[in-house]
This record gives C-alpha cells, sequence and structure tokens, in this order.
C-alpha cells in the first residue's frame, strides 16, 4: 500500500465532488436539516440545557440517508461509464484505490460536519457547556458516518446502478443502526444466548455512537469502529476484484 | 517484449478467449482484426491487467501480469474501448491526475502534461470540463492519457473509433511516430486501418486466433492477389482472348469488368498490357490487385465457422 497512490486517488475525487453539485446540494442539506431536527423536534431553546445532544441526537437518522447517497457513486459511476477500468489499469492496486476513495468522502463528510460550528457558538454563547463532550460527540458522530461510507462504499461496488446500490445501503447501514434498540433485540430476548445477544447489541452504531457523544471515548467504541470500516473496506475490495469486469 | 502465453479467458458458458499466444517485439504495430464480439477487448483486458485469464498468462517485459501486474501496468499506456475519462474533470486536472498516479512529478509533471496535450493538439480545451467536449477531443483526451507517460507499450481499443476522417488520419499519424521504438497494439474492424498503419496483423473470431501475419501476408492469402482488372469496351471478347494467356489460370467476367487471375507462371500485368495494345482495345481502366483484405477477413473468419 503506497500512501502516495492512496492521496492521489482521494484528491481526484474530492476535485470531483466539487465540480459538480454533490457537495454543495449535500452541505446545503445536512446544515439546513440538523438545524432544523435541532430547533424544531429537538426542542433545543425548551430544554433550558446548554449542550448539543438535540443536535447529535439526529445524526444516525440524517446520515442513514445522507451518506449512502454520497458513497452510492464511489463505485457503481465508475462502473457504468468504464472509467474503473481506466482507474485499475493505473499502476496503483484495488486496495489503494478503495481507500483513496473511502477517505476522500469520509473527508468530505467531515467538512459537511466541521460546517455546523455555528451551533456550537452558539451553545456557548447560551450558555456554558461542557465542550469535552462536544468535542468527543463530534468525533463520535464522524466516526459512526465513517462506518455507513464503507457500508455504502461496498455496496455500491456490488451494481453499477446507483439506485440500487443506494437502496442496498440504506438498508443494511439500517440494520447496523438498529441492532442495539429494544425493537430487534426482542426479536432475540429469550431463545438466544446472552454472548450472542450482547453482540448483537454491540453490532450497533447507536450503542457505540451514544456511548461516545456522553462525553467518554472508550477504546472498544474506537476499536468497533476501526473494525466495521476495515472491515466493509477489505468486503469492498473482494467485491470489486470479482465484480469489476462484468 | 509483450507475450500472451496460452491466454484464456471464459465468462460463465462462453468462452471469450481461446488460447491465444503470441509475442511482440518493439517496432511493432500489431493490429487485432475481427468481428465485434470477437475477443479483441477481452485480450485486451487481460494484457493490461484489468482481467484476469481463467488460464495461461502475459508478460510485459519480464513482468507477469498475474503476480507482478502494478509493474507490468507501470509499462503500459492503455486506452480502453470507447475511452473513457471522468467527465467533472478538466482536461487539465484529469491528466495532472494521470500523472499522479503514473508517480510523475515535479517539473517532469508539467513538462509531460504540456507534451502529450500538445502531441494531440488539446491546448485550447485545457480547461474544459471533459464532458462538454466532442467525441473527437474526448478520444483525443483518451489517447493524450495513455502517452503521457511515455510507456514502452501501448495499447490501443480501436483508437480512431467516432473520429472524422482529418481526425483519424491525425491519429494514424501519431501512432506512426510512436512506432519506431514501441509495442503498440491496436484493435479495429476497419479493414484499410490495418494496410495503412500495422506491421503485423492478426485476425480473431470467437476467441480465437485465426491468422498471424504481415499485412502483405494476409494480402497474398487472397484470391485477387496479383490478379488484373479491366474495363473494357468487349468484356467477353476480351475474357476469352485473355484467359488463353500462360500467364492467366483463370477469367472471371462481371459486370462489364475482366479480372483475370494469376497462375503463377510470368508476370501477368505485364501479359495483359500487351495484349491490350496488340489488340488496341480501348481500355477505361486497368487495375492491378494487391489483395483484397475484406475478402481475406471474410474467408478466414467464416471458414472458421462453417
Amino acid at each position: 500500500m503506497k500512501l502516495s497512490n492512496v492521496r492521489t486517488i482521494m484528491r481526484r475525487e474530492l476535485v470531483g465532488y466539487f465540480a459538480t453539485p454533490v457537495a454543495y446540494v449535500f452541505i446545503v442539506i445536512f446544515l439546513v436539516m440538523s438545524a432544523a431536527f435541532t430547533f424544531y423536534l429537538g426542542g433545543f431553546y425548551e430544554r433550558g440545557i446548554a449542550d448539543l445532544e438535540p443536535f447529535f441526537r439526529f445524526h444516525p437518522w440524517l446520515y442513514l440517508f445522507l451518506v449512502p447517497a454520497v458513497g452510492m457513486r464511489l463505485w457503481a459511476e465508475e462502473r457504468k461509464y468504464g472509467t474503473v477500468e481506466l482507474l485499475l489499469t493505473l499502476p496503483l492496486t484495488i486496495g489503494e484505490a478503495v481507500l483513496g476513495k473511502f477517505l476522500a468522502a469520509w473527508l468530505f463528510v467531515g467538512l459537511a460536519l466541521l460546517l455546523t460550528f455555528p451551533m456550537w457558538i452558539t451553545v456557548n454563547v447560551l450558555g456554558d457547556p461542557d465542550n469535552g463532550v462536544i468535542a468527543a460527540a463530534y468525533v463520535g458522530s464522524w466516526l459512526m458516518a465513517g462506518g455507513m461510507l464503507a457500508i455504502s462504499e461496498a455496496l455500491s461496488a456490488v451494481t453499477r446502478n446507483q439506485v440500487v446500490a443506494f437502496i442496498l445501503s440504506v438498508v443494511v447501514c439500517f440494520g447496523f443502526l438498529l441492532s442495539g434498540l429494544p425493537m430487534v433485540l426482542d426479536l432475540f430476548r429469550g431463545w438466544m444466548p446472552q454472548v450472542l445477544l450482547d453482540g448483537v447489541a454491540n453490532l450497533s452504531f447507536l450503542v457505540h455512537f451514544n456511548s461516545i457523544s456522553r462525553g467518554v471515548i472508550d477504546l472498544r467504541d474506537l476499536m468497533y469502529f476501526a473494525l466495521v470500516i476495515g472491515f466493509w473496506l477489505l468486503a469492498n475490495r473482494i467485491v470489486l476484484e470479482l465484480k469489476k469486469a462484468d | 517484449m509483450l507475450a500472451a502465453r496460452n491466454l484464456t479467458r471464459r465468462f460463465g458458458p462462453l468462452l471469450a478467449v481461446d488460447d491465444i499466444s503470441f509475442e511482440v517485439e518493439p517496432g511493432t504495430v500489431l493490429g487485432f482484426l475481427g468481428p465485434n464480439g470477437a475477443g479483441k477487448s477481452t485480450t485486451m483486458k487481460m494484457l493490461t491487467g484489468f482481467l484476469s485469464p481463467t488460464a495461461g498468462t502475459a508478460e510485459v517485459f519480464g513482468h507477469d501480469i498475474r503476480n507482478d501486474s502494478v509493474a507490468a501496468r507501470r509499462m503500459i499506456g492503455y486506452l480502453p474501448e470507447g475511452a473513457p475519462l471522468y467527465g467533472e474533470l478538466t482536461v487539465s486536472q484529469f491528466l495532472h491526475f494521470i500523472a499522479d498516479a503514473r508517480g510523475i512529478t515535479g517539473d517532469d509533471r508539467v513538462g509531460r502534461v504540456a507534451d502529450a496535450s500538445a502531441r494531440l493538439e488539446l491546448g485550447a480545451v485545457m480547461q474544459q470540463t471533459i464532458e462538454t467536449l466532442s467525441k473527437g477531443f474526448k478520444r483525443r483526451v483518451g489517447l493524450a492519457q495513455a502517452i503521457l507517460h511515455d510507456p514502452p507499450v501501448l495499447i490501443l481499443d480501436e483508437p480512431t473509433d467516432g473520429l472524422d476522417p482529418n481526425q483519424k488520419q491525425q491519429v494514424r499519424q501519431l501512432i506512426r511516430e510512436m512506432a519506431p521504438d514501441k509495442i503498440i497494439v491496436i484493435s479495429t474492424h476497419i479493414l484499410e486501418e490495418v494496410d495503412a498503419l500495422c506491421s503485423r496483423a492478426m485476425i480473431i473470431a470467437r476467441g480465437r486466433l485465426l491468422a498471424d501475419d504481415t499485412p502483405a501476408g494476409l494480402l497474398a492469402r487472397s484470391r485477387y492477389h496479383n490478379a488484373v482488372t479491366l474495363h473494357v469496351d468487349d468484356p467477353e471478347r476480351a475474357a476469352s482472348r485473355l484467359g488463353r494467356l500462360d500467364e492467366a489460370r483463370e477469367v472471371e467476367l462481371r459486370n462489364a469488368r475482366v479480372t483475370v487471375f494469376p497462375s503463377g507462371r510470368g508476370n501477368l500485368f505485364q501479359a495483359v498490357s500487351r495484349v491490350i495494345e496488340e489488340e488496341n482495345w480501348p481500355v477505361q481502366q486497368l487495375q492491378y490487385e494487391p489483395g483484397r483484405l475484406d475478402e481475406v477477413f471474410r474467408t478466414i473468419t467464416r471458414e472458421e465457422a462453417a
């Protein structure tokens, strides 16, 4: 794995984002929606507490639709237009291409997340929040976005149709989000041994995100996101190897 | 040297490329000739390391495309079929990306991009978004991308497809200029291109290598090779008179055109000219036939089907 190759791919992707409306539409929608959720659904003012819990609470649900929208084109588009043949006959490996694309998308989502800083300023003007908790929640949110992106990128390699890639990604991300909720766990409770039940619950983005966003960056939560991202990037490499020429 | 060794590729039940082997030395322009769906593109995809062979392998200057793929790809410039490009980038952004991916840095990067864009006359469109370009320009961007790192091996899948006659001429000229010290493999279904460009031609159909020869060698397989065709006022009389020549094997009469086939003894063209002079025929057209590639192509690809 050569970092210079990863960087080359990453840079091309980022240039591509900003050369099309994709980047601007995504950023604007993300900012507007996250603000709307915070103030209307989250009851930001009514709570009377100076924190960003109502802001972060809706991130998983926003990401559920927005992240697959970023990820769906990553490989499906390359395959549809045949550029995958150009890309993968350059002297770089599939792993470098997969990682470069992932990092570009992840940085891009990170940028959108950073642009929510007025929210942070607002809460600091209004009161005296625990900025450590807020910073941790930002990290958690970004990690969760990374997990969903890795899923979306891998599933985007499965098909050359972006709509199919999008729907598959939303479904799988939804599964990963919900696996910690009672609604899913109740299905397994009673007949599944506790160890496996904990396993299912532990697969959940929500559980780990919530744990980080309470302000505790636990190594286990970091490991979890690293493993999820690593697993899906690896899956991506394998899928691409098998499907690139179809 | 570029070598294919028993290259085979299967797509499910379909045998797309069936046990193709060959070797090419620098200074060769090799033309893959074949009907659509013959396996030309699939062969190229394997040579460039995009597609892994079901069996067999290929080697690019000693680098195996299966286990040493990145090193092999470094030596190759490739224009995939249809010249796919990143439409949202400008030509300049795109070529710089290719330079980066090829590991070309610093002054070299600026120089190579400038050189490739000058060779393909892209100067005027460097800052334009690729998707807004005409088909001809897109194809030239694809070619610029392939020659950017001055590779010893160029693999060009239908490089002149969709270009107008002037642009075709330009691309052929470019290929000729690069030919002396490179291995260039092109695929085409335009027969004249083989004659105009290639020093070696392979006919591929249904995944099999059916002929591997020089264009002249292929022409020599034609029934029309060294034949003489003439247009005269009284073709029947001409046919019977010419048929008696020792140099003629056979005479064919079609739409007032007489074609005389050589027997292999003596020089048929001279003999025919002599008769014309003796008989004082008013000849409207007299044509020496080097051979007809389309006929060779049809014969070879059909024989196989039969």
